[in-house]
């Protein structure tokens, strides 16, 4: 079977449509070679020419399969399996020979589509994959159909869709939803978008424009406060200038679990402690998060000197944990030496103004808390900025920051700050992790996100231990108490449409943004916990997947019996003549002046007493009558007939 | 013993694939019903059948695919795309069977064909509902077969060409109208299986001379001409004689002609069986079939002579077609008349 040229452009547009939200991270040269080929395609069936034998194919083939060894050193992995996809789709594109062919680069399209989820499950994604849906089915259905005009085909392939639709939405709700992965995934399988072990200027006010959630959090009884939500990531000791990272753990005696009741005096009343199950999404690394400070936790993990839980492989698929949590506490009140050591290391020769603060501070107070109060004052008074897009800075951050521009994220400030009291003398260092957390009343959970990222300092003060300090609340107390959105100022480096203030694009954007977190909320975060509470909240009771599954096929077969009814209602109808139906509206609007015709009164001696008492439309009512005599009874009417009648019929003005 | 112990377990083996054989086919027959049907057949639910295609199996194994991709990955767009790629999927088995439901066919009358030529089978189909049809393919058992579209409302002439190998009755068989329409994942058939056949006449032989005379007249054929008044011109055929050439037709540029008398139309030639040397039945009849279609032309008054059957001497399309049909079911038993 010869596939005809329309068919091959359709599936060209189709492998095109499909491959082009690849196209902006695909290789420069893969994106240059499918064009190339699609090109190419696209040329021969305009011209008819030959395809390429199949050793051309076959040394392209093997050739773009070198390239991507070359590329990407393997050919496991998300990547490079997405790229693979591609190029094997274009490349079937030029071996179209019959219409198993046709089939397979269809079936090709359909799973290059699912393959962009990876990168974007945002509304317009959905929207293009349903243009996308659209096209793939009209060429579908041009496979089947050969030679039938693109108008019906398209009308065929959006009906089978439309249909399709309300049986979608049944199976999306009561398939009972799996917690995935079912299997070890490629190390790329997960943008790594966490938070870092590493801290530089602008590493985390980047995060914190991800949407992304980092982890969820349940808390068995009452929540804590929301500025006493600090969970606990990374701890930062080493400062190089301008990065902060953990720096070396060689022959520190680590602190476990079961000690860390010892080392953490809960001498403070109100310190019951607090519960809570974390749900945290696979992030690549190998730390857990916990609200300061963590006791104890439901598997096994390491707790480090630092107050860190640490994993020994890197958490690469969503992971379940409860823990328990001392939100009073004293941490390490007796520091090895070596340690506080380590938390007054700075670099030599740079930030010569901080340092020079820093030791005016040392002098002019007595107390290690009095230069701490000192610092955040600092802060507080002289004009600091919380912004999400600071200014660069030179060589010297900390003096650049704390006497130039002034403006910077929790970052910036935690970093200064330590700075600070390492060259006053106090011991100190950079805490990373998420602050706060946003709440989900209806699964009764905390969703902390990317956007909660946070660093903030802990000084180690005798007596008192490691306590935390977070000068970020000193200059911008919302971002602590209510959250980022709430500390950052409109002004501050936000785009341009967030800035305006013409109240209908407000309200537009308003209006976007709640669709944007519905379609998260409900679309994109429809995980097992949502469906159960919202089965639960539908009047399910005892939500199991046995029940589910039962719901889900009793919703579809009714679905289906009433699209089969509406569908199969069409073959029944019988001939309802479309003559008689126009010729009964002429005679309804020569009624409206009175015209009417009598039930024995045939078309022709109606015509003659409706032009005795309209002589001026005498034409067009014996015109029209002279049609439907023809269309109904002389049994030879063409195909023209009776688009004239109805053209006749409705321009008959009187 | 051990033979015998063979040919006993072999029977028994042969007696219970026997009994499957049996039930297999009982139930083919309550399934399909075959029967050979006349009149108008209207394709109700009863008649049709509906599996999944080769590609509709890959499609599913596609889906699958999908679906544990995004269980893994956790992919919800992937969940929405994988069930509306699905539930497409599944109600194409709907538009399948729609495309075929309610459609009446009846078939038409059918021209006789020459063996060797292709026999037009003509189908009347009717789709009664505003629905259009598309792509239905009537095929027969040995692969024959014919595409076409039916508009809504309206009424189809579909010819099945099949060839016609031998002479006699030919039937079509059992046909199969069937449809993967809209996207082949499903394929929808119905049996069919109509009274209508075509009558195949002997090929003809590669042409030869007519049998000079026939044995019963005596006479040659011309010598009997011109005596009789004159009826009429007919156009010159190879072998006319010279004396019957309308000269003055030649002179008035009308063509060469001949001049025919009425004592022509009481010319008589026996196309004889037991006048052709001892051939093969089949040869003997393509030979009969050849002359009685030169006969034919020429406007002779031929009679048939079979073994056990004799068309006297005549000379008329009904003659023709009779002669023609005893020619072509000669020796054929069974035949109804």
């Amino acid at each position: 079977m010869k596939l005809d040229a329309t068919l091959i452009y359709g599936l060209l547009i189709c492998i095109l449509l499909v491959s082009a939200p690849h196209a902006d991270h695909l290789l420069l040269w893969v994106n240059a070679l499918c064009a190339t080929l699609l090109g190419w395609r696209a040329y021969l069936a305009y011209s008819g020419n030959p395809l390429p034998p199949y050793w051309l194919l076959l040394t392209i083939t093997l050739g773009s399969v070198g390239g991507l060894l070359i590329s990407f050193h393997t050919l496991f992995g998300r990547e490079v399996g997405v790229t693979l996809l591609i190029l094997l789709a274009t490349l079937k594109l030029l071996e179209l020979r019959a219409a198993r062919d046709a089939a397979v680069v269809i079936n090709l399209a359909c799973f290059i589509i699912i393959t962009n989820f990876f990168y974007s499950q945002s509304i317009p994604t959905a929207m293009f994959m349903l243009a996308t849906l659209l096209v793939i089915m009209t060429t579908w259905v041009h496979l089947q159909t050969g030679t039938l005009a693109l108008q019906p085909r398209l009308r065929i392939a959006a009906v089978l869709l439309l249909q399709a639709i309300p049986l979608m939405l049944v199976l999306f709700v009561l398939f009972p939803r799996v917690q995935g992965p079912l299997w070890g995934l490629p190390q790329d399988a997960y943008a790594s978008s966490g938070l870092d072990d590493k801290m530089s200027p602008g590493s985390l006010s980047k995060l914190s424009l991800s949407d992304a959630v980092a982890f969820r959090v349940m808390f068995n009884g009452k929540p804590p406060r929301r500025n006493q939500m600090y969970w606990r990531g990374p701890v930062l000791w080493s400062f190089d200038g301008r990065t902060w990272t953990p720096g070396r753990t060689a022959r520190v005696k680590p602190a476990h679990l079961d000690k860390l009741d010892d080392s953490i005096n809960a001498s403070d009343n109100n310190a019951i402690g607090i519960d809570y199950t974390v749900t945290l999404e696979p992030h690549n690394k190998t730390w857990l998060f916990a609200l300061e400070m963590p006791t104890h936790l439901s598997i096994p993990a390491e707790l480090t000197y630092d107050f860190q839980i640490q994993q020994k492989s890197a958490v690469t698929s969503r992971l379940r944990y409860t823990a328990h949590s001392q939100l009073s506490y004293r941490a390490n009140v007796e520091e090895e030496p070596r340690q506080l050591r380590r938390a007054l290391s700075i670099p030599p020769d740079l930030n010569p103004r901080a340092r020079q603060l820093a030791a005016e501070w040392r002098t002019s107070l007595h107390s290690d808390e009095a230069v701490m109060r000192a610092a955040l004052n600092y802060f507080n008074r002289e004009g600091f900025q919380y912004t999400l897009e600071p200014p660069l800075l030179g060589l010297n951050t900390v003096d650049d920051f704390l006497f130039e521009t002034r403006k910077g994220f929790c970052e910036h400030y935690a970093s200064s700050f330590v700075f600070l009291m390492r060259a006053a003398g106090v011991p100190a260092r950079v805490v990373t992790g998420y602050q706060g957390g946003e709440f989900n009343d209806l699964g009764n959970y905390y969703i902390v996100r990317q956007s909660d990222a946070h660093a903030w300092a802990e000084v180690w003060l005798s007596e008192r231990g490691w306590v935390r300090i977070d000068p970020t609340a000193a200059i911008a107390p919302a971002r602590v108490q209510n959250g980022l959105a709430a500390a950052i100022p409109d002004s501050a480096g936000l785009p341009f449409l967030a800035r305006t203030q013409l109240p209908w694009l407000r309200s537009l954007r308003f209006n976007l943004d709640a669709l944007t977190n519905q379609w998260n909320q409900w679309v994109l975060g429809y995980n097992p916990e949502r469906q159960f509470a919202f089965l639960t909240r539908m009047g399910m009771e005892a939500v199991t997947w046995q029940k589910m599954a039962l719901n889900m096929l009793a919703g579809v077969a009714l679905l289906v019996g009433l699209l089969a009814l509406l569908m199969l209602r069409r073959l029944y109808v019988r001939n309802t003549d479309v003559a008689q139906a126009l010729y009964l509206k002429f005679c309804r609007k020569l009624e409206k002046k009175g015209i009417v015709r009598a039930a024995h009164e045939g078309a022709q001696n109606f015509a003659a007493r409706a032009v005795l008492l309209k002589p001026q439309y005498a034409d067009a009512i014996n015109d029209i009558t002279a049609r439907y005599l023809a269309l109904r009874y002389s049994g030879q009417a063409d195909s023209g007939a009776l688009p004239a009648l109805r053209h006749a019929i409705t321009t008959f003005k009187l | 013993m051990i033979p015998e112990y063979n040919n006993h377990n072999g029977s028994h083996k042969q007696g219970h694939t026997h009994v499957l054989t049996t039930l297999k086919q009982k139930f083919r027959i309550w399934l399909f019903r075959p029967k050979i049907e006349s009149g108008t057949v209207t394709l109700n639910q009863r008649r049709i059948f509906i599996l999944p295609t080769r590609q509709g199996l890959g499609f599913a194994f596609l889906l699958l695919l999908m679906l544990l991709g995004d269980i893994n990955y956790n992919l919800s767009l992937g969940y929405v795309l994988t069930f509306l790629l699905g539930t497409t999927g599944m109600m194409t088995m709907l538009h399948a069977f729609r495309n075929l439901a309610q459609l009446e066919i009846r078939a038409g009358r059918v021209d006789s064909v020459f063996a060797g030529g292709m026999v037009q089978f003509v189908f009347h189909f009717h789709n009664i509902g505003t629905l259009p049809r598309y792509h239905l393919k009537l095929r027969d058992n040995n692969g024959h077969s014919v595409t076409f579209d039916i508009p809504a409302q309206q009424s189809l002439e579909v010819k099945l060409p099949l060839p016609a190998a031998q002479r006699g009755w030919l039937g079509t068989g059992r046909l199969t109208l069937f449809t993967e329409f809209p996207l082949g994942l499903f394929h929808a058939w119905s049996y069919l299986e109509f009274d209508t056949r075509c009558l195949v006449y002997p090929r003809p032989a590669a042409p030869l001379p007519l049998p000079a005379s026939s044995a019963q007249s005596g006479a040659g054929m011309f010598n009997m001409a011109g005596d009789e008044d004159f009826a009429g011109l007919r156009s010159y055929v190879a072998g006319d004689a010279l004396p019957r050439i309308a000269w003055k037709a030649l002179a008035r540029e009308q063509g060469l002609q001949v001049k025919q008398f009425s004592a022509q139309q009481g010319r008589e030639l026996w196309l004889d069986w037991f006048l052709l040397p001892p051939l093969a039945t089949e040869r003997k009849l393509e030979i009969l079939t050849r002359w009685l279609l030169d006969a034919d032309k020429q406007g002779v008054h031929y009679g048939l002579r079979l073994p056990n059957i004799e068309l006297p001497p005549e000379h008329s399309t009904t003659h023709r077609a009779e002669c023609l049909r005893t020619l072509a079911l000669f020796g054929l038993s069974g035949e109804p008349s």
